[in-house]
């Protein structure tokens, strides 16, 4: 690793202007990817600020159709949230199913979105569930947020202070992790709202990083059961290739974990 | 004898200081006014060396040294050598090209050393070397066995002409093109052994201290066989005369054939500790082990055999390329012939058997032995043959390898290996009573209704351990004798100390050696100590690998213990005034047979250093060194079997269930040799379903790290359910046989073979990620 300031701010303001001190600084919250990439002598902020003490930023709400999951709540917090598994069980669930329990307790929902990994988790619910990311300058919607491979509508110094996730009618997650990293090597998260809507979107997939799956949506409009998908096809243009699965295989694990992210949320 | 002698579940002596973070390793010694090593290393899979500068380096802030590849060529320090000569079938010998410690004019293979830094800090040694400039010239390179041996691929050295260091052969060519023309039926099959990286817990490291005054050295470095270190670093590499170098191997944390090799990083620091006239520390990080540590297998084969009308098996042809990476690494030459053929007959009557190996060079980090070496790979080929005969002829896999197992002992197979005793059908029966053989169609029938293809597969491995006879070894080629010693200290007061040339690095050796102590003189293991891994403590030993430690070291111990009773005998009769022939030794007491007349062992110690009153002309002291030089390899064979489910949709595979029925003669301490077939079982699974080093064109190392090479996890592995048959190994004084590797070798081919019967298309190689499996069955 080479040398860094290290800044643990004591408040979002006091986050944002040590932010703006640095030459080249970067906001640390978990660290479950940054961390590592330093250490590789992949990444050398002048300056590292860490977000992940700062008390308005942990925390879980849930109040009337809308949880909201602060954004240096660790995964494990969402897992365990008694709240979190009532109103969406789908996204406890999912929270669960992160990484290791190590990566469970430093990880961030933040964290995880603002790196935004074609193959985390958190991208899938988010983007499924229509959820809207706030930072301390915005509220963004979800369509908004996710710009490509780690890349996000977050401008420089933008800070994501919480998500919130309206509370659908069912969700279900369904993820084939990749034999090595354990990361989603697919991962299909599927949402019915309240109004009736089937928003369904899969992380690990594309080339793009997270993406809605419109076949899918389609079939699960007209009939919200696995079977529905049988007769699915889900092309494999556009999607990742690499040693542990070809473009082929995702588009089938798309259309298969689809059917068992169908299949959880009942 | 007791309750901590041999056949007791003693827990390990060692646990204590692993489990409570107190094991003493390499990264762990520090010394006064030690200095950093971090090597530059190529990231080319081929290039030439134009130019390294430098200047701006040696401004930084505490930098020692900038230290190239050709300063090391200038002092002479020798090449990195094989220590294993091939002959190939036209008689000529193998092929070799040049391995300096670092490279001075041309790298090979990614990860390759062209010069070091040594500077005050790890971070200043790192900060520095990404200021030295190397000025590379891109040559084209390759990876692929297949791709290398073709006209016109890039040749790696002039030594070796089209790349080959070897075409080598064994058996007999003609028997076998007779068998042929004689055969009912021939099942062909072509098949990989994918290359594995070995991933030891503990990276390499090492420790060089140069002492001006004396002239000495003394080396902390991760081996597993310490006195093999020092010989070849003083015989070979001029580093310095033995008795000016001393070798020290501590705690080392995992070994599977990856720390046997003297590598360059050792040399390098050795050889820069008296350049710089400083200690100097190298510790690998993970991303150099998976580099530069040695890797294992990378085989490809075609095979074929013949059987007659009734399914005997008349004849075995086996052709082998085997990719031995860029450079020839020190056993390396053996692992795909004398390793690897000579155990083609498996646990079969194989009249005629005729194997090719063409050994290949290729822009990749160097293979040689791992957990198995070479023997994994036979049996893999093999068992995959029977279960793909067994398809083809329409027998049941169990019947067809009963029918054809070696049943009368000794046997000499056609493949020089002399098997002195087993029994393969009571492996294959327990095995199959552990599944329920006889009811898997039925379960194989539910498993179907609930959407899953259930598949079975077995595994009877034979393999060659004790390695070895030195003269049979010597005959083949081998640059060295691989018999082993052992010293018996008993101290003044009658405690015990084993020195043993053996080296543990997680086998127990701290425990099962303090056991035959215990099982012979009645003592606690806790009044023994094993003293090992210290070229100045231990005098001479060949280390430990190829499950060799208990069969051949072990005996070493037997040996020089019954030196040291009969001495302590002869002391217990004079003082007890009986006769020598009438004493017997019981619970730690040298006693006189059918009287209460008994001396205690500490007594006999002590006469024998106090020496007052020894019978006439016996020296004085208690302490016997012995030397066991094995006749033959033992030969620890079994049956594996696994049960397991693929789902369709994924491709994924879930056990169901892995036994194990396997025979290692007399065990010594069972819960550690079920730890030992544990640990081989998660790698032969692992090779199976998960591990596999991948290069691509360009020679680059895609999985280089854990994001992209599959380790096995605990929860990718099932829940074993092991069993032992036993025949004694009539080879050795304590009848056993070794247990290190079996499972390594044993465990692949079962997993595959059962997914290949679950999905019904036996096209399938290893790893068998859910992608291929997938695509397996859907085409």
């Amino acid at each position: 690793m080479y040398e860094t300031n290290y800044h643990r701010a004591s408040s979002i303001d006091d986050a944002v202007a040590q932010f703006a001190k640095g030459t080249d600084s970067k906001f640390l919250s978990g660290g479950q990817t940054l961390l590592p990439v330093m250490k590789q002598r992949l990444a050398a902020p002048s300056d590292v600020i860490d977000v992940a003490k700062i008390k308005d930023m942990i925390g879980i709400d849930v109040s009337g159709d809308t949880v909201t999951i602060k954004a240096a709540t660790p995964h494990y917090d969402v897992a365990q949230s008694d709240a979190v598994k009532k109103a969406i069980p789908a996204l406890a669930s999912l929270a669960s199913e992160i990484g290791d329990p190590a990566v469970r307790y430093r990880g961030t929902i933040g964290g995880s979105l603002a790196n935004n990994d074609p193959a985390a988790d958190y991208p899938a619910a988010v983007l499924a569930l229509g959820a809207t990311i706030k930072t301390n300058k915005r509220s963004i919607a979800a369509e908004d947020f996710f710009k490509g491979l780690f890349s996000t509508a977050l401008e420089d110094g933008e800070i994501i202070t919480a998500v919130s996730f309206p509370v659908p009618a069912k969700a279900g997650y369904a993820k084939f992790p990749n034999p090595a990293s354990r990361f989603a090597l697919t991962g299909v998260f599927v949402a019915k709202t309240k109004a009736g809507d089937v928003r369904v979107a899969a992380t690990g997939a594309s080339q793009s990083g997270v993406m809605r799956v419109g076949p899918i949506e389609q079939a699960l409009k007209a009939n919200w059961a696995a079977s529905a998908l049988d007769s699915v096809t889900i092309a494999a243009s556009g999607l990742l290739a690499d040693i542990h699965g070809s473009a082929d295989y995702r588009a089938n694990l798309v259309k298969v974990m689809g059917q068992r992210a169908v299949t959880a949320a009942g | 004898m007791g309750v901590e002698g041999i056949g007791a579940r003693v827990v390990r002596k060692e646990d204590r200081r692993f489990i409570t973070g107190q094991g003493r390793y390499v990264d762990d010694v520090k010394m006064v006014g030690m200095s950093y090593a971090h090597f530059i290393r190529s990231p080319h899979a081929h290039a030439k060396v134009k130019g390294i500068n430098s200047t701006e380096a040696m401004k930084m802030p505490g930098v020692i040294a900038v230290l190239t590849g050709q300063q090391i060529v200038d002092d002479k320090v020798g090449n990195l050598i094989c220590g294993w000569a091939i002959t190939s079938k036209d008689g000529s010998p193998m092929k070799m090209g040049a391995w300096p410690a670092m490279a001075p004019e041309t790298v090979r293979f990614v990860g390759q050393a062209v010069a070091v830094v040594i500077a005050e800090t790890k971070n200043q040694a790192k900060d520095a070397a990404e200021a030295v400039v190397v000025d590379y010239e891109e040559l084209p390179a390759v990876a692929d066995v297949r791709a290398a041996i073709k006209s016109g691929a890039p040749q790696l050295h002039p030594e070796a002409p089209g790349n080959i260091v070897y075409d080598w052969h064994i058996g007999d060519e003609a028997a076998v093109g007779d068998a042929f023309s004689k055969a009912a039926n021939v099942v062909t099959l072509e098949l990989t052994n994918n290359r594995l990286v070995p991933n030891a817990m503990e990276p390499r490291a090492a420790v060089a201290h140069y002492d001006q005054a004396e002239e000495h050295y003394t080396l902390y470095t991760t081996s597993q066989n310490p006195h093999v270190a020092r010989l070849v670093l003083s015989a070979f590499y001029n580093i310095a005369p033995e008795h000016k170098l001393r070798v020290i191997a501590p705690d080392v944390g995992g070994g599977f054939g990856s720390k046997i090799y003297i590598y360059p990083e050792e040399m390098v620091a050795l050889w820069a500790s008296k350049k710089v006239n400083r200690p100097v520390k190298w510790t690998g990080d993970r991303s150099e082990a998976f580099l530069t540590d040695a890797h294992g297998r990378d085989h490809v084969s075609k095979a074929e055999m013949a059987f007659d009308k009734d399914n005997k098996i008349l004849g075995l042809r086996v052709k082998t390329h085997a990719n031995f990476g860029a450079y020839m690494s020190l056993f390396s030459s053996a692992v795909p012939t004398y390793l690897y053929a000579t155990l083609l007959s498996g646990q079969y009557v194989i009249p005629a058997i005729y194997a090719e190996v063409i050994g290949v060079y290729t822009n990749t980090t160097p293979v040689d032995a791992y957990r198995g070496a070479g023997r994994p790979e036979a049996s893999y080929l093999l068992e995959r043959m029977m279960e793909t005969a067994a398809r083809q002829l329409k027998v049941d896999p169990t019947e067809l390898r009963k029918k054809n197992f070696i049943n009368q002992f000794p046997y000499q197979t056609p493949v020089i290996m002399a098997y002195d005793i087993g029994d393969f059908h009571a492996s294959i029966d327990a095995a199959m009573k552990a599944i329920d053989y006889a009811g898997f169609a039925a379960r194989k029938a539910k498993a179907k209704a609930d959407g899953k293809l259930r598949g079975i597969g077995v595994s009877c491995y034979i393999e060659a351990c004790g390695i070895a006879p030195s003269k049979a070894v010597g005959s083949l080629g081998a640059g060295v004798g691989l018999w082993e010693s052992a010293e018996i200290r008993v101290n003044p007061v009658g405690t015990i100390e084993v020195l043993p040339g053996s080296h543990s690095h997680g086998q127990g050796h701290e425990t099962t050696f303090c056991q035959i102590i215990a099982e012979r003189l009645g003592v606690p293991i806790s009044q023994v100590s094993i003293v090992h891994g210290d070229t100045d403590k231990v005098q001479f030993g060949m280390g430990t690998y190829g499950s060799r430690s208990i069969a051949v070291g072990g005996a070493a111990i037997v040996k020089a213990m019954e030196k040291v009773e009969a001495k302590a005998k002869k002391i217990a009769a004079h003082a007890l005034e009986a006769s020598e022939s009438d004493i017997v030794i019981e619970n730690g007491e040298f006693k006189v047979t059918g009287t209460d007349k008994a001396i205690a062992l500490p007594m006999v110690a002590l006469a024998a250093y106090t020496a007052h009153n020894l019978p006439d002309g016996m020296e004085p002291g208690l302490k016997e060194t012995a030397f066991y030089d094995p006749t033959n390899f033992t030969f620890p064979a079994g049956a594996y079997i696994c049960e397991l489910e693929v789902d369709p949709g994924t491709g994924k595979t879930s056990f169901v269930n892995f036994v194990a029925a396997d025979d290692f003669g007399r065990l010594i301490n069972p819960m550690i040799v079920e730890g030992q077939v544990h640990g081989g079982l998660a790698q032969g699974i692992g090779q199976a379903l998960l591990e596999g080093a991948v290069y691509d064109d360009t020679g680059q190392l895609v999985t280089a790290s854990f994001m992209d090479y599959t380790m096995p996890r605990a929860d990718d592995l099932p829940s074993f359910q092991l069993s032992h048959t036993t025949t004694l190994c009539p080879g050795n004084p304590l009848g056993v046989k070794g247990c290190g590797e079996a499972g390594a070798i044993g465990a692949s081919a079962a997993v595959i073979n059962a997914i290949t019967d679950a999905i019904g298309n036996n096209k399938l190689e290893m790893p068998a990620t859910p992608d291929r499996v997938w695509h397996a069955i859907h085409g």
